[in-house]
Formats: C-alpha cells, structure tokens, sequence
C-alpha cells in the first residue's frame, strides 16, 4: 500500500489464493465463476486501495469487498435467470472442485485492447512492460500526469467492462 | 487474461496512497453543497431582511445549530459506510442525538405553551413550503455528495445513499435558515426534519443504483 510493488505482488497472490478459497466454499455449484470474480474482486480491491486504513484490520475491509462483489454477482445472476430458462445452469452442480485455477471465462487481455489508446498504452508500457512513468511519457507523447491518469482511469474502466460483461 | 499474470499487472509501478483522498473529496464535495445552496436562497429566496439583528438572537443560533450538528452526524457516518468494513457503530449517535433533542425541546414548547397557540408553534406561516424549499436547495450538494461517495467504495449501498441524501439535506438546512422566518423550535422540530428527509429518502432509492461499483 504504501507503494512497494513486491510486498503488494506477495499480498495480491496471497489474496488470490485466499479468494479463490472462499468463493469455492461459498459457490461451489458455479466453479465456472470462481475465477471471473477472483479478477474481479482482485480489480476492486486495487481500485478501491485508497479506502483502506492502515488502523483498521485488512481481513474486515477486504472480506466487505469480496462480500460486496459475491452479493453484486448474486444479483447480476438472479436478473439474468429471471430472463432465462435456468435448467442448463445447474448441470454443472456435480462439477469437480480442486485447487488449480480454472481459466477465467472472461479475458481481461482483449478487454484491455478495448480501452482507448490513452489508458491502454500506458497500462502496457508501465503495468505489462515494467518502464517508468517517465519512459512512457516520453514514448507516447502524453505527459507524466497524464500516463498516471491513464493508468488508473484505464483500470476503471476495465473493472466496469468486468462488471458489464457478468 | 490469466490471474498470475493480473496480479503481476496490478502490482507493477504501483505508486504510494494518497492518504488524504477521502477528506479531500468530501471538503470538495461540502463546500459545493454549502456554496450551492447558499447561491440557490439568495437567488430563489432571499436572505430575511432582518438577519442583521436576529443573528444576533440566541434562539437563531440554536436553530442554526441543528442542521449543523446533523451534518457533522452524516458526514460522519457517510464517510464510514463509504468505506469497506468500517463499522458506523457510535457515529449513529450523530444523527439521532440531535433529532432526538430537537423533538424533545419542540415537545417541551407545545406542551408549556397556552392551546389556542400550539398550531401556530408547529405549522408556522411556511409550513407547506418549508421542506420542499430544503429538498430543492439540497440538489447540487446532493450531486456533489454522490459524487464523493461514488470515488470512495461503499458496501452497503442503500444506507450510504440514505446518508449521502442527509447529508446534502442537512447542508441544504444550513443554508436556508439564512431565509427562513421560523423561529419555534416545534417547526424546526417537524418541517425542517422533513425536509431533510426528503434528500434521505432519494438518496436511499438511489443509492443501489448510482453508487454501485
């Protein structure tokens, strides 16, 4: 949080882990999903970092988001069925649960080359490529602000697309 | 895209918190609604010609010292529904204090004032225009508040709306007092907490809507 990147690598896997624990326990019978809302709320709690207070416990503010993100996806799910006929949704009741990481159904990779260029360079070059801010400015011809303001205007906006699409 | 591959995406680059986000938001966000409101009376309404001499009464500030008290109550419970698993807990006591003490002295009046002159305690000279006048000066302080809360990530969108409309109705309050010619605490006591429920009820309709994220 306070912007060292390998602590907050180690944090996000852990979380991930943690996740993909408490959505199995919680949704068993939609494994299918597990994944899709692991991103998901992996994408929340980084947009949302700012909300957090170091003296407050971390398990409490990220246990209200993922509750948060499961009721949102409950009720995405209900409107959904209400249009559909339900039957073929509960074939996968019987589906397997294991610790491996299902593929998530959504891919934020192709959700990413819908951003505009201006969010969708600078997330490239500073979040996937590993350069500076300064580097990227200079490559793109945007101002440092502005490559700041793409990054996180673009992970928004990714985490908008998530929520459209489920 | 795989989840290995996003958290290592997320945690490149990432830069520091800016600690102070939530206060600015919310400064920004209150002194819209108090500047907003305040424009709205002196263009709609217009300050009570006499407020040269009655901000000199006791009696004004205790009426002014309701919509204050609610809206330090508000803001202080919206911040926290604004926040993941902040618990409001003792902030409640912010909203309901202060209604609870206005009813009880607009009670007390009623009660120890002669009967032929209650109703005019309770319904004043403005009684069927006072809380939509609140409800219409709350607008740009409830834009502003939704705005703020929307930055933020509340979890309980319901009651954050609730609290976000409160608080804007509760400013809008502040301002209107600049106008309002009612000086009997049973008034205040009925009206202008209606009023401010007005925003309260929007806020909670519109809550699961505007504020989801």
């Amino acid at each position: 949080m306070a912007g060292d990147a390998l602590a907050y690598q180690t944090f996000l896997s852990e979380l991930t882990r943690h996740l993909r624990g408490f959505l199995r326990r919680r949704i068993p019978q939609l494994s299918d999903d597990v994944e899709d809302l692991v991103q998901e709320i992996l994408l929340a709690v980084h947009n949302g970092r700012h909300t957090y207070r170091p003296d407050e416990p971390l398990t409490a503010w990220v246990h209200a988001i993922a509750r948060y993100k499961l009721m949102d996806f409950f009720r995405a799910r209900a409107r959904r069925e209400s249009l559909h006929d339900p039957i073929d949704d509960y074939i996968d009741i019987f589906a397997v649960c294991d610790d491996e990481p299902a593929a998530a159904r959504r891919d934020i990779g192709k959700l990413l080359e819908q951003l505009p260029d201006k969010q969708r360079l600078p997330i490239q070059h500073v979040k996937l490529e590993g350069l500076s801010v300064a580097e990227t400015a200079q490559l793109t011809g945007l101002s440092e602000s502005a490559v700041k303001v793409g990054v996180h205007r673009g992970l928004k906006a990714l985490a908008a697309k998530l929520r459209a699409i489920a | 895209m795989e989840t290995d591959l996003l958290v290592s995406l997320l945690a490149s680059g990432v830069t520091p918190v800016d600690r102070h986000v939530v206060a600015r938001r919310f400064g920004w966000a209150l002194l819209a609604a108090a500047l907003g409101a305040t424009l709205l009376v002196v263009l709609f309404y217009g300050v009570r010609p006499d407020i040269g001499t009655v901000s000199a009464t006791p009696i004004f500030w205790a009426k002014v010292a309701l919509p204050v008290a609610l809206a330090a109550g508000a803001l202080a419970v919206t911040i926290r529904l604004a926040r993941p698993g902040a618990r409001v807990g003792l902030a409640w006591a912010g909203i309901a204090v202060p209604v609870a003490a206005v009813w009880l002295a607009g009670l007390i009046v009623v009660l120890m004032a002669p009967a032929s002159a209650r109703v005019a305690l309770v319904m004043g000279a403005t009684w069927r225009s006072c809380p939509f006048n609140i409800a219409f000066l709350s607008i740009p302080g409830f834009v502003a508040a939704f705005a703020a809360v929307r930055g933020l990530a509340p979890t309980h969108l319901r009651l954050a709306g609730a609290a976000t409309g409160l608080l804007a109705g509760a400013t809008a309050t502040i301002a209107y007092c600049l106008h309002c010619p009612e000086m009997s605490v049973a008034f205040w006591a009925l009206w202008y907490v209606l009023g401010m429920l007005l925003p309260t009820v929007v806020g909670a309709l519109a809550g699961p809507k505007w504020l989801r994220w």
